[in-house]
């Protein structure tokens, strides 16, 4: 999917250029950023004025040639933040709402669907009756069932509570790794859900996009850090399940060594992704003797990026993967750091958060 | 106190009336109060005051504007008369009048409904695949239908009960305009004609005060389904 878009509405101006491939592509940015309006405009549901949206190789949005394919000819399978559930139809009838309008070759098997997420047993009920995460579910169904050529969600999880949100987001991992392998625009403002789910990320600040690339690559650019916030930023990298100890204690094997981690519910052998917190990675000159942190990685300092405020950015190469660490510029002077150095990052166990570890 | 063949032919000819009154002015209203409901144009206050107008008028003056309007020799009533159809001083102008009347209740009644639906509804359903017209049939439609209903009993309660523009544009005709109403006011200049009144008043109450409660039970079902608990 190749994007283009100009849209003016007061004195918010939404100006952005961005590719989106298979898989899940995230689009990020705080409320206001103009997120929905992205969203909106690919759906068809607004006129920008002036954009370009081409797909598969079809143009469905051209304003210089005056096209503007109307929604329901597009298939974007859209899941709003607000499930937008029809209230005079029960479950099965609002799943087969878009049914007759999929093409033929698009058909998604119905009962693959419903035992995905998991509704055989809501099918009966009607919407009002629904738990928020159980009209997600559904509304994601509904779209799935409507035969997309791609699937648009705009914050689905932002509505919902933490326990809601990992009943939900198994489901959008299999979709990104099951057989549909349905390419999805997934809009969001939580860090945890992008780095959980997405391939490629876009960010998005003030209706500009100041970066955009493979999930690792952006996570790993320490100029995107005050994008991303600064408690929220670190790098994302692969790690594998190595063995389980009896402690609670995981081994898994990065590329730069081995990281003893807890809460980690993977199978040996599987590949996870770890997410660091640039917060949560100290670094040292000297290799450090005697500390309660379990993991110690010999790194390279790679890119130092100065911001704004007291901190500093640190990009560091571990192994053939990217880390990111966060201390102040203080620090940076009375440690003599340079591009190149080689020096040590520790990282709290802590660091991983179960629910930000996904296969 | 009996109901004699007068009281009786107007009782179904005010029927008469008010069905084919509610028939024909249902889809027009649905119209516009879409329209007024979910479009912005130049002219949309104009096109709501005349819609409202006959609300606000003195029956008299509507039924005066409808008497210039379409009397044989006007504009519109020799166009009607040109395709065969005559409305001065005929059941078929009761039905305009009653139509007329009875148009502001129905509009309202259906923007209420129309705007009590999220459009966010209908955009979702568009992206599900349904084009506008399948949009209207299987998510606004069924949403708004108890509102129609309401605006049509609405509606027919005000063409039982149209009395002053009907009276003006078409006269007092025994059996071709003499609606319930206009019967029991004639009845009240005829000395004696007290107790047939009086009849056709209590059946006049009864019909409307059902069509208020039944219109009010309706209204309340458009937002039980819009909040999904029916």
């Amino acid at each position: 999917m190749k994007l283009r878009l100009k849209h003016s509405f007061g004195a918010f101006t939404l100006d952005l250029d961005m590719q989106a491939g298979g898989g899940i592509t995230a689009l990020f940015g705080r409320s206001g950023a103009g997120k929905s309006t992205v969203i909106n405009a690919v759906a068809g549901l607004l006129r920008p004025d002036t954009g370009l949206l081409e797909v598969d190789g079809e143009t469905l949005m051209d304003t210089a040639r005056g096209i503007h394919t109307p929604p329901h000819k597009r298939r974007f399978g859209t899941v709003f933040q607000d499930a937008r559930l029809f209230p005079h139809l029960t479950v099965a009838q609002n799943l087969d709402f878009g049914t007759r309008y999929a093409p033929r070759g698009a058909k998604v098997p119905r009962d693959d669907v419903i035992s995905l997420l998991g509704l055989a047993a809501l099918l009966g009920r009607r919407p009002a009756t629904l738990s928020g995460g159980e009209k997600q579910r559904i509304a994601l169904g509904r779209a799935l069932l409507s035969g997309p050529r791609m699937l648009l969600m705009d914050e689905p999880l932002a509505s919902l509570d933490s326990a809601r949100k990992q009943e939900i987001l198994p489901y959008l991992e299999h979709l990104r790794d099951g057989p549909l392998r349905l390419p999805i625009l997934y809009v969001s403002h939580a860090v945890d859900e992008i780095t959980r789910l997405a391939d490629t990320l876009v960010l998005l600040k003030d209706g500009r996009i100041p970066a955009q690339g493979a999930l690792r690559d952006v996570m790993a650019d320490p100029a995107a850090v005050p994008l991303l916030g600064v408690r929220e930023a670190g790098a994302v990298i692969e790690a594998e399940v190595v063995s389980h100890a009896d402690d609670g204690l995981s081994q898994l094997r990065i590329s730069a060594g081995m990281l003893e981690l807890p809460g980690v519910h993977a199978p040996v052998g599987a590949r996870v992704r770890l997410r660091i917190m640039a917060q949560d990675v100290m670094l040292s000159r000297e290799k450090p003797i005697g500390l309660s942190a379990l993991n110690i990685l010999p790194v390279a300092v790679k890119a130092i990026h100065q911001g704004d405020g007291p901190g500093a950015a640190i990009a560091l190469q571990a192994g053939s993967d990217i880390l990111l660490a966060r201390i102040t510029r203080r620090a940076v002077a009375a440690m003599d750091l340079r591009a190149g150095a080689q020096i040590y990052a520790v990282l709290k166990a802590t660091t991983v958060a179960p629910s930000s570890i996904g296969q | 106190m009996t109901l004699d063949a007068v009281a009786w032919e107007a009782l179904r000819l005010s029927l008469w009336v008010a069905v084919w009154a509610t028939v024909i002015a249902v889809p027009l209203a649905l119209a516009v109060a879409w329209v007024l409901a979910r479009r912005e144009f130049f002219g949309k206050s104009l096109l709501n005051a005349v819609v409202h107008l006959p609300l606000v008028l003195p029956p008299v003056v509507t039924g005066y504007i409808l008497l210039v309007l379409f009397a044989p020799n006007a504009p519109a009533g020799a166009a009607l008369g040109a395709i065969g159809l005559t409305l001065a001083f005929k059941w078929t102008g009761a039905v305009l009048a009653a139509i007329v009347m009875g148009f502001p209740l129905m509009v309202r009644a259906m923007r209420l409904a129309i705007e009590a639906v999220d459009p966010k509804l209908e955009h979702a359903a568009a992206t599900l695949g349904a084009s506008r017209a399948s949009v209207f049939t299987r998510v606004t439609l069924p949403l708004i239908a108890p509102g129609i209903l309401a605006g049509a009993v609405m509606g027919f309660a005000k063409a039982m009960g149209e009395f002053g523009a009907t009276i003006t544009f078409v006269a007092n005709i025994p059996g071709q305009t003499q609606t319930l109403p206009i019967a029991i006011w004639t009845a009240l200049q005829i000395p004696g004609g007290e107790g047939a009144a009086a009849a056709l008043a209590l059946l006049s109450c009864v019909v409307a005060l059902g069509a208020v409660l039944l219109s009010e039970f309706l209204a309340r079902r458009v937002a039980a389904r819009i909040a999904g608990s029916t």
